[in-house]
This record gives C-alpha cells, structure tokens and sequence, in this order.
C-alpha cells in the first residue's frame, strides 16, 4: 500500500535539494546538547520504506497533541520489549518547528524517550500525506506498521493491547 | 460434491470481497463530493440558534470544523476570518462550528468559545455541536477540516472537503488557496479546480 509509486518520483531534482531534505537542531543550554533530526518528506521517506529484516512502528505525533501523548508510553514499552523481535519503533514529531527547542526537545529530554525521534517539517501537506496513506484524513495520532512483507496505516490511537495485538502479526515470536 | 466444494469457496470469495467492501466504507464514512450535506440548529456564541437555511439569500456554505485548542486550527484563524470577509457578501459565510466533546477538552467549552471569538474578532457564527451529532454525518476527523457547499435545487451539495490552504506554517507562503479557489469557481458556474485536500490537523475529541 505504502509509496510503492512515490519512491521514483523526485529522482529529478534530487541533488539540488538533498541539502534541504534532512536538517538538525541543537539545543545548548548548561543541561542539554540534544540534536533532534529534522527531515521534509522527501528525506523522510526512506523511513517508510527499508527492505531489512525488521519490523518497523512509525508514530506520528505532536506534543500538543494530547491522545498522542497518551499513548507514547506504549510505544516505548513496545520499543524496548520487541526489540529482540527486530521491532525498532520510530516517533515521528509533527510538531511546529518553532516549538522544537521550546517544547518538544525539552518534552523528549523530561520523558527520557529511548525510542528514535526524528521531527518532520513539510508544510506541503496535501503533497506527502497521500503518499504515506491514499485514506488518511491528516488527524493524529496516526502509526504505520511494516516490515518488508506488509504493511498496515492506522488512522486511530492505541492501547497497549490492541498496539501489541497489530505489532503481533506482523513478528514471529 | 465438487460442485458444493466449488460454490462454498466462491461464497467465501463473495465473502471476503464484501468484507473488505464495507472495511473500506468505513474509511470513507461521512460525505463524499456530490452528496448533499445535512442542515443542522446548533447553539452559536451569542447564545441563538443557527440554521444553514437561515442563510436565505446565500449560495452556499464555508463550513469549518474547528476549535480553540488545536494548534492548527489556532494558526488558520486569521485566515478563516479573512475568508468570511472576503465572501460573506458573494454569497459564502463561514459557519464555524466546534466538534470537540468540552467534558475532554475543557479548552473548548461554550465559555471558552465565546472568549475566543470576542479575542479574535470571529466575524462569522461559531457553533457548538452539542451532542457532536453533526461532524460524523460530514464526516470530520479532525480540526480544521473544510466542508464547502453549494445551495442547488437538491439542497446543499458538497463540492469541496479539506484544507484551507497549502501551508499552514506561513501564511505568506501559501501557493494554493484551495478554500478560496473552491469558491470562486462555484461563484463562476465552474468546476472546483482540486476537490479533496488533506492537512495534518487534530483528531476530534469525543
């Protein structure tokens, strides 16, 4: 379902923009030298789609954003119990680049979050949210599930049962 | 035997085909381009009833789903109020209304609606949709979320849903006013140029 047109698009100007497509801000104050990877589509995209042999949980979230702040802890406890099962799960901030040292490197710093941050800064919305998923509103929390087999988009907010019921069919235990 | 073997897999076929049919309705719930929306009395700010067909001399309907806490919807309020200047008089109000249930956002209760509206100078009604009975007959996920309607013989048919514009960041920086563009081709007895647009924007809380 994911991107399978989307990844040869863009090969055209991919030089030109590859300056653009990944960036990072740093926040140096006396207790913290946080690097958050900050990333347009264009640079984002391989994330949707390896061809290893694990199973990937991409979350997209926003510190305002208050059902997706619920539900991170199960994301972190799902990161750190599968990643035996090569599970590797990935926080995808959708939060306003002016608030990235204001509040969501502070946020990451205060929740101690071992899964990967990365923040994604698109504002050419109606471009890529199509090309993550054809039926996707834009609303989060939204979570994508895959690995090189399959892939599943959820349009929803999860609990740690149901996450772990999807992730469950998409590893062998 | 084989016959009976032969028609129970092709039901199952059947099955399974109507299975994914309908998991597929579901996604698409709510209103598609064409359908004709539902009028609505909701409570608006200045504690009065609004009705779409109060609206007698209007052509149609900017119909936004929106609220006070969801940081998207906060960064488009200037535009919703320039959009509602700009073509109150051509016909097309903004009628804003809040689908946030306020028991789990207490940021988008009445009070905190009517303080918003007075602060930013809402020019339009903003509505509560008390009971949120009327964002999934439309079909909103989310704030802001677009809904623009067209007065016909019919009632009023949905002939754009989504975003307002193509950056919500900067709003010096859009290129695609696709709320506007909407309008003004339905205002020329035109075909909407992009019909469907997708933002990111905050799930509706229930």
């Amino acid at each position: 379902m994911l991107l399978a047109a989307s990844l040869f698009v863009s090969c055209g100007d991919k030089v030109s923009s590859k300056e653009r497509q990944q960036s990072s801000v740093e926040v140096e104050d006396n207790q913290s030298n946080y690097a958050l990877d900050v990333y347009n589509f264009e640079g984002f995209e391989s994330f949707l789609s390896r061809k290893d042999d694990k199973t990937y949980v991409i979350n997209f979230w926003a510190t305002w954003c208050a059902p997706c702040i619920k539900e991170l802890p199960y994301f972190e406890i799902v990161n750190k119990k599968y990643s035996g099962n090569n599970v590797e799960v990935i926080l995808v901030s959708l939060d306003f680049p002016k608030q990235y040292e204001k509040k969501l490197i502070p946020f990451i710093e205060k929740k101690k979050l071992e899964s990967k941050v990365i923040a994604l800064d698109d504002p050419k919305m109606n471009d890529w949210i199509p090309k993550i998923d054809e039926d996707w509103s834009g609303a989060i929390p939204a979570t994508i599930i895959y690995n090189k087999d399959k892939s599943q988009f959820y349009e929803r907010s999860f609990n740690l049962e149901e996450l772990e019921n999807e992730l469950k069919q998409f590893i062998t235990l | 035997m084989k016959t009976v073997k032969v028609l129970s897999s092709l039901l199952l076929v059947f099955v399974i085909g109507a299975l994914s049919i309908s998991a597929d309705k579901l996604a698409v719930d709510g209103y598609d381009i064409g359908d004709i929306a539902t009028d609505f009395k909701l409570k608006n700010i200045d504690g009065k009833m609004v009705s779409l067909a109060d609206y007698k001399n209007a052509k149609g309907y900017i119909v936004i789903f929106t609220c006070n806490t969801c940081p998207y919807a906060v960064a488009y309020e200037d535009r919703i109020i320039a959009l509602d200047k700009k073509y109150k008089e051509k016909g097309y109000p903004v009628i804003a209304i809040m689908p946030n249930n306020p028991k789990s956002k207490p940021g988008d209760a009445y009070e905190a609606m009517q303080k918003r509206a007075k602060v930013k100078g809402f020019t339009f009604p903003y509505l509560m949709d008390e009971g949120q009975k009327i964002y999934p007959q439309y079909g909103a996920k989310k704030t802001p979320h677009v809904y623009i309607l067209e007065k016909t013989k019919k009632g009023n048919e949905v002939k754009y849903i989504g975003a307002i514009d193509d950056n919500y960041q900067d709003a010096d920086a859009v290129e695609v006013r696709y709320a506007e563009d909407a309008v003004d081709a339905l205002l020329e007895g035109k075909e909407v140029p992009e019909t469907k647009t997708r933002a990111i924007g905050c799930s509706i809380k229930i």
